[in-house]
Protein backbone atom coordinates (compact mmCIF):
# COMPACT_ATOMS: atom_id res chain seq x y z
CA UNK A 1 0.00 0.00 0.00
CA UNK A 2 1.29 3.48 -0.87
CA UNK A 3 0.37 6.43 1.34
CA UNK A 4 1.60 10.00 1.63
CA UNK A 5 1.94 12.18 4.71
CA UNK A 6 1.96 15.95 4.21
CA UNK A 7 3.00 18.22 7.07
CA UNK A 8 2.24 21.85 6.27
CA UNK A 9 4.24 23.79 8.86
CA UNK A 10 4.75 27.48 9.60
CA UNK A 11 8.04 27.61 7.74
CA UNK A 12 8.30 24.52 5.54
CA UNK A 13 5.95 21.94 4.05
CA UNK A 14 7.11 18.33 4.02
CA UNK A 15 5.79 15.27 2.15
CA UNK A 16 6.77 11.67 2.77
CA UNK A 17 5.67 8.73 0.61
CA UNK A 18 5.47 5.39 2.34
CA UNK A 19 5.22 2.03 0.55
CA UNK A 20 4.40 -0.90 2.84
CA UNK A 21 6.26 0.72 5.71
CA UNK A 22 9.27 1.90 3.72
CA UNK A 23 9.96 5.54 2.89
CA UNK A 24 10.35 5.80 -0.88
CA UNK A 25 10.16 9.56 -1.44
CA UNK A 26 10.48 12.89 0.35
CA UNK A 27 9.88 16.49 -0.62
CA UNK A 28 10.31 19.73 1.29
CA UNK A 29 9.58 23.32 0.18
CA UNK A 30 9.19 26.64 2.02
CA UNK A 31 5.54 27.22 2.98
CA UNK A 32 5.75 30.92 2.16
CA UNK A 33 2.51 32.84 1.81
CA UNK A 34 0.75 30.25 -0.33
CA UNK A 35 0.45 27.00 1.64
CA UNK A 36 -1.83 25.32 -0.94
CA UNK A 37 0.87 25.68 -3.58
CA UNK A 38 3.55 24.54 -1.14
CA UNK A 39 1.56 21.35 -0.50
CA UNK A 40 1.36 20.66 -4.25
CA UNK A 41 5.06 21.37 -4.80
CA UNK A 42 6.28 19.23 -1.91
CA UNK A 43 4.05 16.36 -3.06
CA UNK A 44 5.33 16.69 -6.64
CA UNK A 45 8.93 16.54 -5.39
CA UNK A 46 8.26 13.46 -3.29
CA UNK A 47 6.40 11.68 -6.10
CA UNK A 48 9.29 12.37 -8.46
CA UNK A 49 11.83 11.02 -5.98
CA UNK A 50 9.73 7.89 -5.37
CA UNK A 51 9.49 7.29 -9.12
CA UNK A 52 5.74 6.74 -8.97
CA UNK A 53 2.69 8.52 -10.36
CA UNK A 54 0.50 10.63 -8.12
CA UNK A 55 -2.39 8.27 -8.85
CA UNK A 56 -0.45 5.43 -7.24
CA UNK A 57 -0.95 7.03 -3.83
CA UNK A 58 -3.93 5.38 -2.17
CA UNK A 59 -4.32 7.65 0.84
CA UNK A 60 -2.96 11.00 1.96
CA UNK A 61 -2.68 12.12 5.59
CA UNK A 62 -2.51 15.87 6.26
CA UNK A 63 -1.06 17.46 9.40
CA UNK A 64 0.69 20.58 10.73
CA UNK A 65 -0.44 24.11 11.57
CA UNK A 66 -1.41 24.58 7.90
CA UNK A 67 -3.36 21.32 7.76
CA UNK A 68 -6.34 23.13 6.22
CA UNK A 69 -4.21 23.77 3.12
CA UNK A 70 -3.75 20.02 2.60
CA UNK A 71 -7.01 19.89 0.69
CA UNK A 72 -6.04 16.69 -1.10
CA UNK A 73 -5.86 14.74 2.18
CA UNK A 74 -8.34 11.94 2.89
CA UNK A 75 -7.20 11.68 6.47
CA UNK A 76 -6.71 14.60 8.83
CA UNK A 77 -4.10 13.68 11.42
CA UNK A 78 -3.72 15.88 14.50
CA UNK A 79 -0.24 17.15 15.37
CA UNK A 80 0.16 15.01 18.48
CA UNK A 81 -0.82 11.82 16.69
CA UNK A 82 1.44 12.57 13.72
CA UNK A 83 4.36 13.15 16.09
CA UNK A 84 3.63 9.99 18.07
CA UNK A 85 3.28 7.75 14.99
CA UNK A 86 6.42 9.30 13.51
CA UNK A 87 8.42 8.60 16.67
CA UNK A 88 7.07 5.02 16.85
CA UNK A 89 8.05 4.41 13.21
CA UNK A 90 11.71 5.18 13.90
CA UNK A 91 12.00 4.29 17.59
CA UNK A 92 9.42 1.74 18.76
CA UNK A 93 10.97 1.82 22.25
CA UNK A 94 10.49 5.59 22.64
CA UNK A 95 8.12 6.46 25.51
CA UNK A 96 8.56 10.21 25.34
CA UNK A 97 8.69 12.28 22.18
CA UNK A 98 9.17 15.98 21.54
CA UNK A 99 8.85 17.87 18.27
CA UNK A 100 10.34 21.34 18.05
CA UNK A 101 9.53 23.21 14.86
CA UNK A 102 9.85 26.76 13.62
CA UNK A 103 6.84 28.22 15.44
CA UNK A 104 5.50 25.43 17.62
CA UNK A 105 6.74 22.77 19.99
CA UNK A 106 5.00 19.79 21.51
CA UNK A 107 5.76 16.75 23.61
CA UNK A 108 3.89 13.54 24.38
CA UNK A 109 4.22 10.47 26.55
CA UNK A 110 3.61 7.26 24.60
CA UNK A 111 2.31 3.82 25.55
CA UNK A 112 3.98 0.60 24.36
CA UNK A 113 2.19 0.83 21.02
CA UNK A 114 3.32 4.41 20.52
CA UNK A 115 -0.05 5.99 21.20
CA UNK A 116 -0.05 9.29 23.11
CA UNK A 117 -1.32 9.13 26.70
CA UNK A 118 -0.50 12.72 27.69
CA UNK A 119 0.82 15.74 25.87
CA UNK A 120 1.78 19.42 26.12
CA UNK A 121 2.08 22.03 23.40
CA UNK A 122 3.33 25.55 22.86
CA UNK A 123 2.11 27.42 19.83
CA UNK A 124 1.66 30.89 21.30
CA UNK A 125 5.17 32.03 22.07
CA UNK A 126 8.37 32.16 20.03
CA UNK A 127 10.45 31.57 23.17
CA UNK A 128 9.70 27.84 22.89
CA UNK A 129 10.22 27.37 19.15
CA UNK A 130 12.88 27.53 16.47
CA UNK A 131 11.94 31.14 15.74
CA UNK A 132 13.71 32.01 19.00
CA UNK A 133 17.10 30.79 17.75
CA UNK A 134 16.47 32.43 14.36
CA UNK A 135 15.78 35.81 15.96
CA UNK A 136 18.91 35.47 18.12
CA UNK A 137 21.02 34.46 15.11
CA UNK A 138 19.92 37.69 13.41
CA UNK A 139 20.96 39.72 16.46
CA UNK A 140 24.32 37.89 16.54
CA UNK A 141 24.67 38.31 12.76
CA UNK A 142 25.54 34.65 12.18
CA UNK A 143 23.68 32.19 9.99
CA UNK A 144 21.19 29.81 11.59
CA UNK A 145 23.35 26.85 10.50
CA UNK A 146 26.35 28.23 12.41
CA UNK A 147 24.46 28.63 15.68
CA UNK A 148 24.65 25.01 16.87
CA UNK A 149 28.35 24.42 16.10
CA UNK A 150 29.18 27.76 17.76
CA UNK A 151 27.32 26.68 20.87
CA UNK A 152 29.38 23.48 21.11
CA UNK A 153 32.60 25.53 21.19
CA UNK A 154 31.66 27.05 24.53
CA UNK A 155 32.09 25.54 27.96
CA UNK A 156 30.81 28.59 29.78
CA UNK A 157 27.36 28.77 31.32
CA UNK A 158 25.86 32.20 31.08
CA UNK A 159 22.29 33.03 32.02
CA UNK A 160 19.97 34.67 29.53
CA UNK A 161 17.44 36.37 31.78
CA UNK A 162 14.78 37.37 29.27
CA UNK A 163 12.35 34.68 28.17
CA UNK A 164 10.62 36.70 25.45
CA UNK A 165 12.46 36.58 22.11
CA UNK A 166 12.01 40.34 21.67
CA UNK A 167 13.60 41.11 25.05
CA UNK A 168 16.24 38.39 24.66
CA UNK A 169 17.32 40.10 21.44
CA UNK A 170 18.11 43.29 23.37
CA UNK A 171 19.93 41.19 25.97
CA UNK A 172 22.03 39.52 23.27
CA UNK A 173 22.91 42.94 21.84
CA UNK A 174 23.96 43.94 25.38
CA UNK A 175 26.19 40.84 25.61
CA UNK A 176 27.78 41.71 22.25
CA UNK A 177 28.47 45.25 23.51
CA UNK A 178 30.10 43.89 26.66
CA UNK A 179 32.43 41.84 24.41
CA UNK A 180 31.11 38.41 25.40
CA UNK A 181 32.51 35.74 23.05
CA UNK A 182 30.07 34.68 20.32
CA UNK A 183 30.22 30.93 21.22
CA UNK A 184 29.32 31.79 24.83
CA UNK A 185 26.34 33.86 23.68
CA UNK A 186 25.24 31.06 21.38
CA UNK A 187 25.46 28.60 24.28
CA UNK A 188 23.38 30.90 26.49
CA UNK A 189 20.73 31.09 23.74
CA UNK A 190 20.57 27.31 23.30
CA UNK A 191 20.56 26.63 27.04
CA UNK A 192 17.71 29.09 27.42
CA UNK A 193 15.35 27.56 24.84
CA UNK A 194 16.39 23.99 25.73
CA UNK A 195 15.50 24.76 29.35
CA UNK A 196 11.98 25.76 28.36
CA UNK A 197 11.46 22.72 26.12
CA UNK A 198 12.91 20.45 28.82
CA UNK A 199 10.48 21.81 31.39
CA UNK A 200 7.59 21.24 28.98
CA UNK A 201 8.73 17.61 28.57
CA UNK A 202 9.15 17.18 32.32
CA UNK A 203 5.57 18.38 32.81
CA UNK A 204 4.30 15.28 31.05
CA UNK A 205 7.07 13.06 32.48
CA UNK A 206 10.38 11.85 31.04
CA UNK A 207 10.24 8.12 30.27
CA UNK A 208 13.16 6.78 28.26
CA UNK A 209 13.77 6.38 25.42
CA UNK A 210 13.26 10.01 24.48
CA UNK A 211 12.86 10.82 20.78
CA UNK A 212 13.30 14.28 19.29
CA UNK A 213 11.70 15.28 15.99
CA UNK A 214 11.40 18.58 14.14
CA UNK A 215 13.89 20.95 12.57
CA UNK A 216 15.63 21.75 15.84
CA UNK A 217 16.82 18.15 16.10
CA UNK A 218 19.26 19.12 13.30
CA UNK A 219 20.92 21.65 15.60
CA UNK A 220 23.73 19.88 17.52
CA UNK A 221 23.91 22.70 20.08
CA UNK A 222 20.25 22.36 20.95
CA UNK A 223 20.43 18.55 21.12
CA UNK A 224 23.46 18.68 23.44
CA UNK A 225 21.83 21.26 25.66
CA UNK A 226 18.47 19.52 26.02
CA UNK A 227 20.15 16.12 26.57
CA UNK A 228 22.05 17.70 29.45
CA UNK A 229 18.97 19.40 30.88
CA UNK A 230 16.78 16.29 30.68
CA UNK A 231 19.57 14.33 32.34
CA UNK A 232 19.32 11.43 29.89
CA UNK A 233 22.15 9.51 28.19
CA UNK A 234 21.03 10.33 24.70
CA UNK A 235 18.16 11.60 22.62
CA UNK A 236 17.03 9.57 19.64
CA UNK A 237 16.81 11.66 16.48
CA UNK A 238 15.87 10.13 13.13
CA UNK A 239 17.63 10.97 9.86
CA UNK A 240 15.93 14.08 8.45
CA UNK A 241 14.09 14.83 11.71
CA UNK A 242 12.03 17.63 10.14
CA UNK A 243 10.08 14.93 8.28
CA UNK A 244 9.02 13.23 11.54
CA UNK A 245 5.42 14.44 11.55
CA UNK A 246 5.00 13.80 7.81
CA UNK A 247 6.15 10.20 8.34
CA UNK A 248 3.65 9.91 11.18
CA UNK A 249 0.86 11.26 8.95
CA UNK A 250 1.72 8.73 6.23
CA UNK A 251 1.77 5.89 8.79
CA UNK A 252 -1.53 7.08 10.21
CA UNK A 253 -3.12 7.28 6.75
CA UNK A 254 -2.14 3.64 6.15
CA UNK A 255 -3.50 2.54 9.54
CA UNK A 256 -6.86 4.25 9.16
CA UNK A 257 -7.48 2.58 5.80
CA UNK A 258 -7.71 -0.83 7.47
CA UNK B 1 31.55 48.67 1.43
CA UNK B 2 29.47 51.81 1.68
CA UNK B 3 27.85 52.22 5.05
CA UNK B 4 24.15 51.61 4.87
CA UNK B 5 22.03 54.37 6.34
CA UNK B 6 19.08 52.88 8.16
CA UNK B 7 16.22 55.01 9.39
CA UNK B 8 15.41 54.14 12.97
CA UNK B 9 11.66 54.35 13.00
CA UNK B 10 11.45 53.38 16.66
CA UNK B 11 13.42 56.42 17.76
CA UNK B 12 11.49 58.94 19.85
CA UNK B 13 12.69 62.37 20.89
CA UNK B 14 14.73 62.71 24.06
CA UNK B 15 13.87 65.84 26.02
CA UNK B 16 14.68 67.92 29.07
CA UNK B 17 12.76 70.73 30.71
CA UNK B 18 13.05 73.36 33.42
CA UNK B 19 10.18 74.86 35.36
CA UNK B 20 10.41 78.65 34.70
CA UNK B 21 8.55 79.42 37.94
CA UNK B 22 11.04 77.76 40.27
CA UNK B 23 14.59 78.61 41.32
CA UNK B 24 16.80 76.01 43.01
CA UNK B 25 18.77 78.79 44.74
CA UNK B 26 15.82 79.65 46.95
CA UNK B 27 14.66 76.06 47.51
CA UNK B 28 14.91 74.29 50.86
CA UNK B 29 15.35 70.73 49.63
CA UNK B 30 16.18 69.63 46.11
CA UNK B 31 15.68 65.90 45.51
CA UNK B 32 16.03 63.73 42.45
CA UNK B 33 14.26 60.57 41.37
CA UNK B 34 15.82 58.39 38.69
CA UNK B 35 13.78 55.81 36.85
CA UNK B 36 16.03 53.49 34.85
CA UNK B 37 13.76 51.55 32.55
CA UNK B 38 14.66 48.98 29.95
CA UNK B 39 14.06 51.37 27.08
CA UNK B 40 14.07 54.88 28.59
CA UNK B 41 15.51 56.56 31.69
CA UNK B 42 14.25 59.68 33.41
CA UNK B 43 15.62 61.95 36.11
CA UNK B 44 13.15 64.33 37.78
CA UNK B 45 14.36 67.16 40.02
CA UNK B 46 11.95 68.23 42.75
CA UNK B 47 12.33 71.46 44.73
CA UNK B 48 10.29 71.43 47.95
CA UNK B 49 7.72 69.07 46.50
CA UNK B 50 7.35 70.77 43.10
CA UNK B 51 8.90 69.66 39.85
CA UNK B 52 11.93 71.80 39.04
CA UNK B 53 12.97 70.05 35.85
CA UNK B 54 13.62 66.72 34.24
CA UNK B 55 15.57 64.80 31.63
CA UNK B 56 14.19 61.92 29.57
CA UNK B 57 16.65 59.81 27.57
CA UNK B 58 16.92 56.45 25.89
CA UNK B 59 18.52 53.75 28.07
CA UNK B 60 21.84 52.58 26.67
CA UNK B 61 23.38 49.15 27.09
CA UNK B 62 24.79 50.19 30.47
CA UNK B 63 22.41 51.15 33.32
CA UNK B 64 24.81 53.21 35.54
CA UNK B 65 25.70 55.35 32.51
CA UNK B 66 22.04 55.80 31.60
CA UNK B 67 21.23 56.96 35.13
CA UNK B 68 24.17 59.35 35.04
CA UNK B 69 23.20 60.72 31.61
CA UNK B 70 19.59 61.29 32.64
CA UNK B 71 20.67 63.26 35.72
CA UNK B 72 23.20 65.29 33.74
CA UNK B 73 20.52 66.09 31.15
CA UNK B 74 18.09 67.25 33.86
CA UNK B 75 20.77 69.30 35.62
CA UNK B 76 21.62 71.00 32.31
CA UNK B 77 18.01 72.08 31.90
CA UNK B 78 17.80 73.31 35.49
CA UNK B 79 21.26 74.92 35.23
CA UNK B 80 22.04 73.57 38.67
CA UNK B 81 25.20 72.04 40.17
CA UNK B 82 24.92 68.38 41.14
CA UNK B 83 26.06 68.92 44.73
CA UNK B 84 22.90 70.93 45.37
CA UNK B 85 20.92 67.64 45.41
CA UNK B 86 19.92 66.64 48.93
CA UNK B 87 18.65 63.14 48.29
CA UNK B 88 18.49 60.71 45.39
CA UNK B 89 16.19 57.71 44.92
CA UNK B 90 16.53 55.13 42.16
CA UNK B 91 13.61 53.18 40.76
CA UNK B 92 12.70 51.09 37.74
CA UNK B 93 14.06 47.93 36.18
CA UNK B 94 17.66 49.15 36.49
CA UNK B 95 17.30 50.75 39.95
CA UNK B 96 20.04 48.61 41.50
CA UNK B 97 22.40 50.16 38.96
CA UNK B 98 22.16 53.76 40.17
CA UNK B 99 25.43 53.90 42.10
CA UNK B 100 24.88 57.41 43.47
CA UNK B 101 21.36 56.78 44.81
CA UNK B 102 20.79 57.06 48.57
CA UNK B 103 18.18 54.32 48.34
CA UNK B 104 15.86 52.49 45.94
CA UNK B 105 12.06 52.15 45.87
CA UNK B 106 10.06 49.83 43.60
CA UNK B 107 8.61 51.33 40.44
CA UNK B 108 5.11 50.23 41.46
CA UNK B 109 5.11 52.57 44.48
CA UNK B 110 6.81 55.33 42.48
CA UNK B 111 4.36 55.18 39.58
CA UNK B 112 1.34 55.39 41.86
CA UNK B 113 2.89 58.32 43.74
CA UNK B 114 3.95 60.02 40.50
CA UNK B 115 0.54 59.56 38.83
CA UNK B 116 -1.09 61.01 41.94
CA UNK B 117 1.10 64.08 41.46
CA UNK B 118 0.91 64.61 37.71
CA UNK B 119 -2.77 63.68 37.30
CA UNK B 120 -4.01 64.78 40.73
CA UNK B 121 -5.39 62.98 43.79
CA UNK B 122 -8.50 61.72 41.94
CA UNK B 123 -6.38 58.96 40.35
CA UNK B 124 -7.50 55.49 41.47
CA UNK B 125 -6.23 53.27 38.64
CA UNK B 126 -2.81 53.74 37.06
CA UNK B 127 -1.88 51.92 33.90
CA UNK B 128 1.81 52.17 33.16
CA UNK B 129 2.89 50.82 29.80
CA UNK B 130 6.63 51.09 29.47
CA UNK B 131 9.23 49.58 27.20
CA UNK B 132 9.34 46.15 28.76
CA UNK B 133 6.38 45.79 31.10
CA UNK B 134 2.76 46.59 31.71
CA UNK B 135 1.66 47.50 35.22
CA UNK B 136 -1.87 48.13 36.37
CA UNK B 137 -1.98 49.67 39.83
CA UNK B 138 -4.90 50.62 42.07
CA UNK B 139 -4.21 53.35 44.58
CA UNK B 140 -5.84 55.60 47.17
CA UNK B 141 -6.12 59.40 47.26
CA UNK B 142 -2.59 59.66 48.63
CA UNK B 143 -1.15 57.65 45.77
CA UNK B 144 -0.56 54.63 48.00
CA UNK B 145 -0.77 51.27 46.25
CA UNK B 146 -3.72 49.08 47.23
CA UNK B 147 -3.42 46.40 44.55
CA UNK B 148 -1.43 45.78 41.37
CA UNK B 149 -0.59 43.29 38.64
CA UNK B 150 2.21 43.38 36.13
CA UNK B 151 3.45 41.53 33.10
CA UNK B 152 7.16 41.69 32.50
CA UNK B 153 7.86 38.38 30.77
CA UNK B 154 6.42 39.03 27.32
CA UNK B 155 6.77 41.89 24.83
CA UNK B 156 3.13 41.66 23.71
CA UNK B 157 1.43 44.95 24.53
CA UNK B 158 4.64 46.74 25.57
CA UNK B 159 6.43 49.73 24.11
CA UNK B 160 9.25 47.56 22.81
CA UNK B 161 6.68 45.56 20.83
CA UNK B 162 5.43 48.79 19.26
CA UNK B 163 8.99 49.85 18.43
CA UNK B 164 9.62 46.57 16.64
CA UNK B 165 6.41 46.98 14.66
CA UNK B 166 7.18 50.56 13.67
CA UNK B 167 10.56 49.41 12.37
CA UNK B 168 8.86 46.65 10.39
CA UNK B 169 6.25 49.00 8.89
CA UNK B 170 8.59 51.96 8.39
CA UNK B 171 6.36 54.30 10.38
CA UNK B 172 7.98 56.72 12.87
CA UNK B 173 6.82 55.68 16.36
CA UNK B 174 5.70 59.20 17.25
CA UNK B 175 3.23 59.10 14.33
CA UNK B 176 2.05 55.52 14.84
CA UNK B 177 -0.95 56.40 17.00
CA UNK B 178 -2.44 58.95 14.60
CA UNK B 179 -1.62 56.93 11.50
CA UNK B 180 -3.44 53.90 12.92
CA UNK B 181 -6.72 55.77 12.39
CA UNK B 182 -5.98 56.73 8.77
CA UNK B 183 -7.87 54.06 6.89
CA UNK B 184 -11.15 53.88 5.03
CA UNK B 185 -14.06 51.74 6.07
CA UNK B 186 -14.36 49.50 9.08
CA UNK B 187 -11.78 48.93 11.81
CA UNK B 188 -9.59 46.00 10.69
CA UNK B 189 -9.67 42.86 12.85
CA UNK B 190 -6.90 42.78 15.48
CA UNK B 191 -3.74 40.79 14.72
CA UNK B 192 -4.43 37.32 16.16
CA UNK B 193 -0.93 36.28 17.27
CA UNK B 194 -0.02 37.30 20.80
CA UNK B 195 3.73 36.78 20.43
CA UNK B 196 5.38 39.80 18.80
CA UNK B 197 7.65 37.52 16.74
CA UNK B 198 4.63 35.72 15.28
CA UNK B 199 2.63 38.96 14.95
CA UNK B 200 5.45 40.27 12.74
CA UNK B 201 5.03 37.29 10.38
CA UNK B 202 1.27 37.80 10.44
CA UNK B 203 1.72 41.48 9.57
CA UNK B 204 4.06 40.61 6.70
CA UNK B 205 1.31 38.34 5.37
CA UNK B 206 -1.28 41.13 5.66
CA UNK B 207 0.95 43.58 3.78
CA UNK B 208 1.39 40.97 1.07
CA UNK B 209 -2.36 40.59 0.85
CA UNK B 210 -2.53 44.29 0.00
CA UNK B 211 -3.35 45.86 3.37
CA UNK B 212 -2.02 49.41 3.81
CA UNK B 213 0.52 50.13 6.53
CA UNK B 214 -2.16 52.13 8.34
CA UNK B 215 -4.53 49.16 8.33
CA UNK B 216 -1.81 46.87 9.68
CA UNK B 217 -1.00 49.46 12.36
CA UNK B 218 -4.69 49.61 13.29
CA UNK B 219 -4.78 45.80 13.54
CA UNK B 220 -1.69 45.79 15.72
CA UNK B 221 -2.84 48.66 17.96
CA UNK B 222 -6.07 46.68 18.40
CA UNK B 223 -4.09 43.59 19.42
CA UNK B 224 -2.07 45.63 21.92
CA UNK B 225 -5.26 47.11 23.37
CA UNK B 226 -6.67 43.57 23.75
CA UNK B 227 -3.55 42.40 25.49
CA UNK B 228 -3.43 45.37 27.90
CA UNK B 229 -7.18 45.12 28.54
CA UNK B 230 -6.84 41.52 29.73
CA UNK B 231 -4.43 42.69 32.46
CA UNK B 232 -6.51 45.75 33.37
CA UNK B 233 -9.64 43.60 33.71
CA UNK B 234 -7.92 41.30 36.18
CA UNK B 235 -6.98 44.24 38.42
CA UNK B 236 -10.35 45.94 38.01
CA UNK B 237 -10.91 49.54 37.00
CA UNK B 238 -11.94 52.25 39.42
CA UNK B 239 -12.67 55.58 37.66
CA UNK B 240 -9.93 58.11 37.84
CA UNK B 241 -8.01 56.19 35.18
CA UNK B 242 -4.55 57.52 34.41
CA UNK B 243 -2.11 56.21 31.83
CA UNK B 244 1.63 56.71 32.37
CA UNK B 245 4.73 55.64 30.48
CA UNK B 246 5.57 56.11 26.84
CA UNK B 247 2.50 54.29 25.56
CA UNK B 248 0.27 57.03 27.01
CA UNK B 249 1.46 59.07 24.02
CA UNK B 250 0.12 56.54 21.52
CA UNK B 251 -3.58 57.18 21.07
CA UNK B 252 -3.81 54.31 18.58
CA UNK B 253 -3.47 51.91 21.48
CA UNK B 254 -4.90 53.96 24.33
CA UNK B 255 -8.08 55.18 22.56
CA UNK B 256 -8.84 51.62 21.50
CA UNK B 257 -8.22 50.45 25.07
CA UNK B 258 -10.45 53.14 26.62
CA UNK B 259 -13.22 52.16 24.22
CA UNK B 260 -13.05 48.62 25.60
CA UNK B 261 -12.98 49.85 29.21
CA UNK B 262 -15.85 52.23 28.47
CA UNK B 263 -14.61 55.31 30.36
CA UNK B 264 -12.46 58.31 29.49
CA UNK B 265 -8.91 58.56 30.70
CA UNK B 266 -7.65 61.49 32.76
CA UNK B 267 -5.65 64.21 31.04
CA UNK B 268 -2.39 65.87 32.02
CA UNK B 269 -0.04 68.46 30.58
CA UNK B 270 3.01 66.63 32.02
CA UNK B 271 5.16 64.23 30.06
CA UNK B 272 3.68 60.84 31.03
CA UNK B 273 7.10 59.17 30.88
CA UNK B 274 8.30 61.00 34.00
CA UNK B 275 5.70 59.57 36.42
CA UNK B 276 7.99 56.95 37.99
CA UNK B 277 10.94 59.32 38.47
CA UNK B 278 8.63 62.06 39.78
CA UNK B 279 7.23 59.62 42.34
CA UNK B 280 10.77 58.68 43.43
CA UNK B 281 11.78 62.36 43.78
CA UNK B 282 8.64 63.07 45.85
CA UNK B 283 9.42 60.13 48.16
CA UNK B 284 12.92 61.58 48.50
CA UNK B 285 11.44 64.94 49.48
CA UNK B 286 9.23 63.27 52.12
CA UNK B 287 12.35 61.57 53.54
CA UNK B 288 14.15 64.95 53.66
CA UNK B 289 11.26 66.44 55.63
CA UNK B 290 11.61 63.55 58.10
CA UNK B 291 15.26 64.48 58.54
CA UNK B 292 16.88 61.83 56.34
CA UNK B 293 18.26 64.37 53.87
CA UNK B 294 21.30 66.65 53.82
Amino acid sequence: MITAGIDCGAKTTKTVILKDGTIIGKGMVPTGFDPVNAVEDSLDNAVKQAGIAREDIQRIGGTGSGKAAVRIANASVNDIKAMARGAFYFFPKARTVADVGAEESRAARLDVKGHPVDFATNEKCAAGAGAFIEAMARALEVSIEEMGPLCLQSDRQLPLNAQCAIFAESEVVGLIHSKTATPDISRAIHDSIAGRIASMIRRIGVNEDVALLGGLALNPGFVASITRQLNVDRLYTPPDPEFGAAVGAAVSAAETSK
Amino acid sequence: MAEEKKTEFWRWTESNWKNPDLDWRTAGFVTVGIDVGSVSSQAVLVADGRILGYGNIRTGSDSPNSARNAVTFALEAADMPEDRINYCIGTGYGRVNVPFANRTITEIACHARGANFIYGPEVRTVLDVGGQDIKCIRCDEKGQVTHFLMNDKCAAGTGRGMEVFCDLLGVPITEAGDRSFEFNGEEPAAVSSTCVVFAKSEAAGLLRKGWTREEVLAAYCGAMADRIFSLVKRVGVEPGFAVTGGMAKNRGVVDRLMKKIGIKRMQTAWDTQIAGAAGAALFAYALCLKGDGK
